[in-house]
């Protein structure tokens, strides 16, 4: 791993994992995560399809447990808590799904108002301002009554994010905010992620494939190779590593697909009549 | 979450201080409506509250509403850091009257 020296670290950390490792089955597909993200601190996940990133996520989330090392969310080792401390811990949590995840058999305002139907007591007066305000901060104003099946996937995926925010989390985890948007949208999501951040101090966990995006967001970028840290660093740390295939990722370039002819042959015949 | 309260000229003044969240945005909507209920003008003094989220605005909005139904005047007086930018972020500012300080009124 050529890991660039981490630079303006802020001082609270609210995720670390330490020597984490991940299976599915008996393939390993997370190899020894060292990640911290500091309060208020954006952090992008970056790295090619395969290498691990949503694997990671949910890992953080708590929605998978990894197989070795531990992952601690707000000062709280996540792989040791009951179910009912993990939901208590999830109340800080804000997560957005790639298409938006809304249940379809409800609107569009009550999707976002449901997080606080279920986990405070507010009256329903102030659940249906905080529903407005939010769809109003992501351009969704009137659109309360309408069926998720009436939305765009774009008008889905903000929509996901505002109930994600709805409770103002301490952390907010975003999968893919900018695939599928329009160039308008998706620079327009950019600038209202980080007022988030700069309104409510929220820290960010964001993947993305979005090299522009992600440059514009992100305080650090973690790069991932074959669910292995690649780097971490700045922007610019990241712009001017010497790894070639972090290189190769900021220049869009297609991986190697020379053949050890030797090694393919094994892999297509394995198993096969001797 | 502090609310102290004082009159000030013809308003009925809300000192905020600390931090306003789910958790005690109820007592501030209460507190607001109340002196709403007796037809009182409010002056909302943000200038040492550090935090509000959006159930503390919420709860700003529904009682601004209701003084503006009731001719009451409504002011948010120093608001400033993070409480400033949730309100620049929710574009309240062009609602809410807002004073920089007491001289301004």
């Amino acid at each position: 791993m050529s890991t660039i020296n981490k630079t303006d670290t802020p001082a609270k950390t609210v995720i670390e994992t330490a020597g984490m490792d991940a299976h599915y089955g008996e393939r390993q597909v997370l190899h020894d995560i060292n990640l911290s993200v500091g309060e208020g601190e954006i952090m992008v996940i970056m790295g090619g399809s395969g290498s691990g990133k949503s694997t990671l996520l949910k890992h953080l989330l708590g929605l998978q447990r990894p197989s070795a090392g531990s992952i601690e969310l707000l000062g709280q080792d996540i792989c040791g808590l009951s179910r009912k401390q993990m939901l208590a811990l999830r109340r800080n949590m804000g997560v957005a799904f790639q298409g938006g995840a809304l249940l379809s058999s409800m609107t569009v305002g009550d999707n976002v108002k449901l997080p606080l139907r279920e986990n405070t007591k507010l009256d329903e007066n102030t659940i249906s301002i905080m529903a407005r305000l939010k769809l109003e901060l992501m351009n969704l104003a009137g659109f309360e009554d309408l069926m998720p099946s009436e939305l765009s996937g774009g008008m889905l995926k903000r929509a996901g994010l505002a109930r994600a925010v709805i409770m103002d989390p301490k952390v907010l985890f975003f999968d893919e905010p900018s695939a599928g948007l329009d160039p308008v949208t998706s620079v327009e999501l950019d600038e209202l992620i980080l007022q988030l951040r700069a309104a409510l101090n929220m820290t960010m966990v964001i993947v993305t494939h979005e090299l522009e995006s992600a440059f514009k967001i992100a305080d650090r970028i973690t790069v991932l190779f074959d669910g292995k840290i690649a780097a971490i660093g700045t922007v610019e740390e990241i712009k001017q590593s010497s790894d070639e295939r972090i290189q190769n990722l900021i220049k869009r370039k297609p991986r190697d697909k020379s053949v050890d002819a030797d090694a393919y042959l094994q892999r297509l015949t394995a198993g096969g009549r001797k | 979450m502090d609310i102290i309260k004082s009159s000030f000229k013809h308003y009925e003044r809300l000192h905020l201080n600390g931090e306003i969240d789910l958790h005690n945005s109820s007592v501030l909507r209460e507190t607001l409506l109340s002196i709403l209920n007796a037809e009182q003008h409010v002056l909302v003094d943000f200038s040492e509250l550090q935090y509000i989220d959006s159930s503390g605005i919420a709860a700003l909005v529904e009682s601004f509403n209701v003084a503006k139904k009731q001719s009451l005047e409504f002011k948010i007086l120093g608001a400033c850091g993070s409480p400033l930018q949730v309100l620049e972020l929710t574009r309240l500012v062009s609602v809410f009257p807002m004073v920089d300080s007491e001289t301004c009124l």
